[in-house]
């Protein structure tokens, strides 16, 4: 019928389609906006500015959230792999056990036991060391006592040094011969200068000191710059700490001092004598341990240490899961230490048997509420929202008043003759007492998005799908159910979110067998302490509500959840 | 700057002439931690309300939080901003706030009052300084309270601890601690194990284990409380029949409302109640604490409070002075765990053992619950 000339695509000539095409074919580089930018390029900058100025409204938000929510909240669960803790306390055993074997089951080497006479000793005097030991306690019972202990043992190794410097020359056990010993003469002026008001100098040691006692100076630069730091006390008058004199004593006992000719050399000539002498008392950094606990000559302490030395640790994950760290690896807890799985599972499990309630219950009120007249359905909407506004606590505890052997359900059930008056219903301090609180408290939250859904189902297709032959049943099953199945999706992502994090309704009355994870979590936070454990299972708590709202999202689909409208 | 120079040196003199800390560089306002209830009350009475009269200028706010003081107080002090000035713990929980840091440690004999004979603090308290931060105020013990009526006929009254385990001549429900402390030693003395010999037990596998066996046999008929008002609830209720608590709280069950409940001393723990000072308070607020508690913890403050609570003062001096009940008139001294009747079997809270073992005892008593 038609001929070549008139189908549109064989026209030659102008015509907007060929222009089009030309402009394809021509590839003359890109089309330009009036100011001779591509125009692309503009648009883009056109929608930045656009999106800018969205972001800057909605910013005061933005940020708000993000330092009163999210900052505190990351925070929090950073805590969950946070161990700095141990290298910060104990950097020199931790850096000496790089080469120990875990494994092994064998008590370290004495260079560790050094390392950490040198790291206990200042912890101590830092007050660090008990914290330390609370720290590990969680992973090694009794890890607490041991550090308590050998903060205060520990002076016992310096004394022995101190005692015998001190009957050679008292100066030893003097702030000032201490101070012209290892300072710098510049600070030592300075430091005399002081006003006792300003900024103290800082405390140098003097230039070829740490060549001659290598140890000594360290540990009296530790001493003399914590004195100004933390006590403000100028190191010109305080006598330094044992341990100073366990490291001058190692000192001397490996290096030649006789070529020192700085202030108060005799006094270390003397003193190294002191030293070369076969009187000369000595104590082993591991007996000394030893003394203070025979724990410390045990592998557990090292592994324990050793374990827990890198600054981010998968512990806390490990024990919140039953598991544990071990020298070969995770592995499971003992079977009489395992919780966390089964209350895990329990959370769940009852979360759900919760959700179900709820909808069972709530739906046939959010239809009623959608199809009454409009003043029943508000007397209706009062009496679903008044335990809505009634204080939590008082809720949960007047179930524990109606549940309780001796409460108002049981009473009633004797004086009907169904139940014997020795025979009382368990009804509390279990899961069922859980269940039927917190199904009560959370009702609302499942009522109210399924009403205002069921609200918005045009009552003339249920009068249509009648009018067409179809049964009551038919009817709501086919045509009402179906439009408010996003109400039941809305309701039942905000009740099983909520009742998963639930905390003070199983805590009063959920007895042993009805409490959830987030019971263990709130145990951790202010009994136990151990933060990071309840970072943890609080993490492992979002993921899984993360998840499961993916999950949700995979099969409902998220846009079909209504809250309204 | 003529006046403010004349300003300083006036008050410099003042200072010197007062030899101490003058009114000026004390804090107006200081905020107590306790626990709430009848105990707060008693310290407000004997000791609180007495400061602010003698210090008009001085207002004190309360915060209930002593249960969870440890947690929050090292919240504060990681966020740099205590704002508490005395707090009011159990010993275990000092002990852990001075290993941790959180606490200032005293030097008793120089901050608390000397007793009226002269003793020194230190010695007048004696044992009962448990730990370099702490300023003991009370002995109180956890025992067991329970219900006069439910005591079948003709069965003498539950007397000994191990009428608690014993289902047979005493059945019915009891409430105990949702924790392993205090259950695992009561566990192993009626399991045959010797007081002595009860934390060398415990400090093995086996040993918890025979604990958890013991506990077993009257699992089914335990509820298991979380605060201390809920065993004396439960024993008005007549839901138990008989169950763990502090003495006080009992006190309060038996001769304030009245019930039908009746103490069980035997085989108390005794435990210790005192502040701590939080660490790093400021110069004028640690002035202001620092007056405040030598005033709360001199001998005859701490009798005092022995009138509206039945704890006994952590004073070896306040002894003697314990009088009546402020309201109900009746003598105090023989409802104190330390009386010598009540107190022919007792148990000191071991706090070392459980500072070492509560995490890993902790964990096998929640799995073994939740089982």
């Amino acid at each position: 019928m038609s001929d070549a000339a008139t189908e549109p695509d064989k026209i030659t000539g102008p015509t907007p389609d060929n222009a089009l095409r030309a402009a394809d074919k021509a590839d003359e580089g890109p089309v330009l906006a009036a100011d001779g930018t591509p125009l692309k390029r503009s648009l883009n900058r056109a929608l930045r500015a656009q999106k800018l100025r969205a972001l800057a409204l909605i910013a005061p938000l933005l940020i708000f959230v993000l330092v009163s929510f999210i900052a505190p909240i990351g925070d929090m669960l950073f805590r969950s792999v946070e161990n700095q803790i141990v290298s910060d306390t104990l950097p020199r055993t931790v850096r000496a056990l790089e080469t120990y074997d875990a494994t092994s089951e064998e008590v370290p080497g004495d260079e560790v036991f050094e390392a950490a006479y040198y790291d206990v000793f200042y912890a101590a005097e830092r007050k660090l060391h008990t914290r330390l030991g609370s720290r590990l306690n969680y992973e090694m019972t009794g890890a607490s006592s041991l550090f308590r202990k050998s903060g205060r043992g520990l002076d016992d190794i310096g004394e022995v040094y101190l005692d015998q410097f001190e009957d050679l020359d008292e100066n030893w056990d003097e702030a000032r011969p201490w101070a012209e010993l290892m300072g710098d003469p510049d600070w030592i002026a300075a430091q005399e200068a002081w006003d006792g008001e300003s900024n103290m100098p800082e405390f140098e040691l003097r230039a070829d000191i740490s060549e001659v006692l290598p140890r000594t100076a360290a540990s009296y630069e530790i001493f003399a710059r914590f004195m100004q730091d933390e006590e403000g006390d100028s190191p010109l008058e305080e006598e330094p700490w044992t341990v100073v004199h366990t490291a001058l004593y190692q000192d001397l006992s490996e290096r030649d001092v006789s070529g020192y000719s700085g202030p108060r050399a005799d006094m270390l000539r003397a003193a190294d004598e002191l030293v070369a002498s076969p009187d000369f008392e000595t104590v082993s950094f591991r007996d000394a341990f030893e003394e203070i606990d025979e724990d410390w000559v045990t592998p557990e302490i090292w592994q324990t240490i050793k374990m827990y030395s890198p600054a981010y640790t998968s512990g806390y994950f490990l024990n919140s899961v039953d598991m544990q760290k071990t020298p070969e690896g995770p592995a499971l807890r003992d079977e009489d230490e395992r919780i966390y799985g089964l209350l895990f599972q329990r959370t769940m499990f009852m979360s759900l048997v919760i959700t179900f309630s709820c909808i069972l219950l709530g739906y046939p009120i959010a239809y009623l509420l959608s199809n009454l007249p409009a003043s029943k359905a508000n007397l209706l909407m009062i009496l679903v929202l008044l335990p809505f506004w009634t204080s939590l606590l008082v809720r949960t505890s007047a179930w524990k008043v109606m549940l309780q052997q001796q409460g108002v359900i049981n009473d009633v059930l004797v004086w009907l003759g169904m139940v014997a008056d020795d025979g009382r219903l368990v009804m509390i301090n279990n899961q069922f007492g859980t269940i039927v609180a917190m199904t009560h408290i959370l009702l609302p939250f499942m009522i109210l998005p399924m009403y205002s859904v069921m609200s918005t189902i045009p009552p003339s297709y249920v009068r249509a799908a009648k009018s067409l032959g179809a049964t009551n049943w038919t009817t709501f099953w086919r045509v009402y159910f179906p439009q408010s199945v996003p109400g039941i999706g809305a309701g039942s992502i905000l009740v099983f979110i909520l009742s998963i994090g639930y905390y003070i309704t199983p805590e009063i009355v959920g007895g042993t067998s009805g409490i959830f994870i987030s019971n263990r979590i709130a145990y951790h936070i202010s009994s136990s302490l151990n933060w990071g454990l309840a970072a943890a299972l609080g993490s492992i708590l979002l993921v899984v509500v993360l998840l499961l709202y993916w999950a949700y999202d995979r099969i409902v689909g998220i846009d079909n959840v209504k809250l309204g409208g | 700057m003529k006046l403010s120079k004349t300003l300083l040196a006036t008050s410099a003199l003042t200072v010197a002439a007062a030899g101490a800390v003058t009114a000026q560089d004390m804090a107006d306002s200081m905020t107590l931690v306790s626990w709430g209830g009848a105990y707060q009350s008693s310290q407000q009475n004997a000791y609180v309300a007495p400061y602010l009269e003698m210090n008009p200028d001085v207002s004190a706010s309360w915060d209930e939080s002593s249960a969870e003081a440890v947690a929050k107080l090292r919240a504060m002090n990681e966020a740099g901003n205590v704002t508490w000035d005395l707090v009011d713990v159990v010993a275990s929980d000092a002990i852990r706030l001075c290993d941790e840091g959180l606490a200032m440690e005293v030097d008793h004999d120089e901050l608390l009052a000397p007793a009226p004979d002269g003793t020194e603090a230190s010695d007048d308290f004696g044992d009962l300084i448990v730990s370099d931060c702490f300023i003991p105020q009370i002995v109180y013990s956890t025992t067991f309270g329970y219900r006069t009526d439910m005591v079948p006929e003709g069965v003498e009254a539950p007397n000994d601890i191990c009428d608690v385990f014993d289902l047979e001549t005493y059945p019915g429900k009891r409430a105990l601690e949702q924790r392993p402390i205090n259950n695992m030693e009561w566990a192993l003395l009626c399991d045959g194990v010797a007081k002595e010999d009860v934390y060398d037990v415990l400090e093995t596998d086996e040993g918890q284990d025979q604990a958890l066996a013991k506990l077993d046999t009257i699992k089914d008929e335990v509820i298991w409380w979380s605060a201390g008002a809920d065993t004396p609830q439960l024993l008005a209720d007549g839901e138990i029949f008989m169950g763990s608590t502090y003495n006080g709280r009992l006190f309060s069950v038996i001769e304030e409302q009245d019930q039908p409940v009746a103490m069980m001393w035997d085989a108390q723990v005794f435990d210790l109640d005192g502040w701590i000072i939080p660490a790093g308070l400021p110069e004028d607020r640690l002035a202001r604490v620092k007056d405040f508690v030598r005033f709360a913890t001199d001998t005859q403050r701490l009798a005092d409070q022995a009138k509206y609570i039945s704890y006994g003062p952590a004073r070896e001096s306040s002894a003697p002075l314990v009088s009546t009940h402020a309201e109900l008139g009746i003598e105090m001294a023989p409802h104190m765990p330390t009386d010598p009747n009540n107190a022919e079997n007792t148990f000191l809270y071991n706090y070392e053992f459980w500072a070492d073992y509560r995490d890993d005892i902790d964990a096998k008593f929640q799995a073994w619950l939740a089982q």
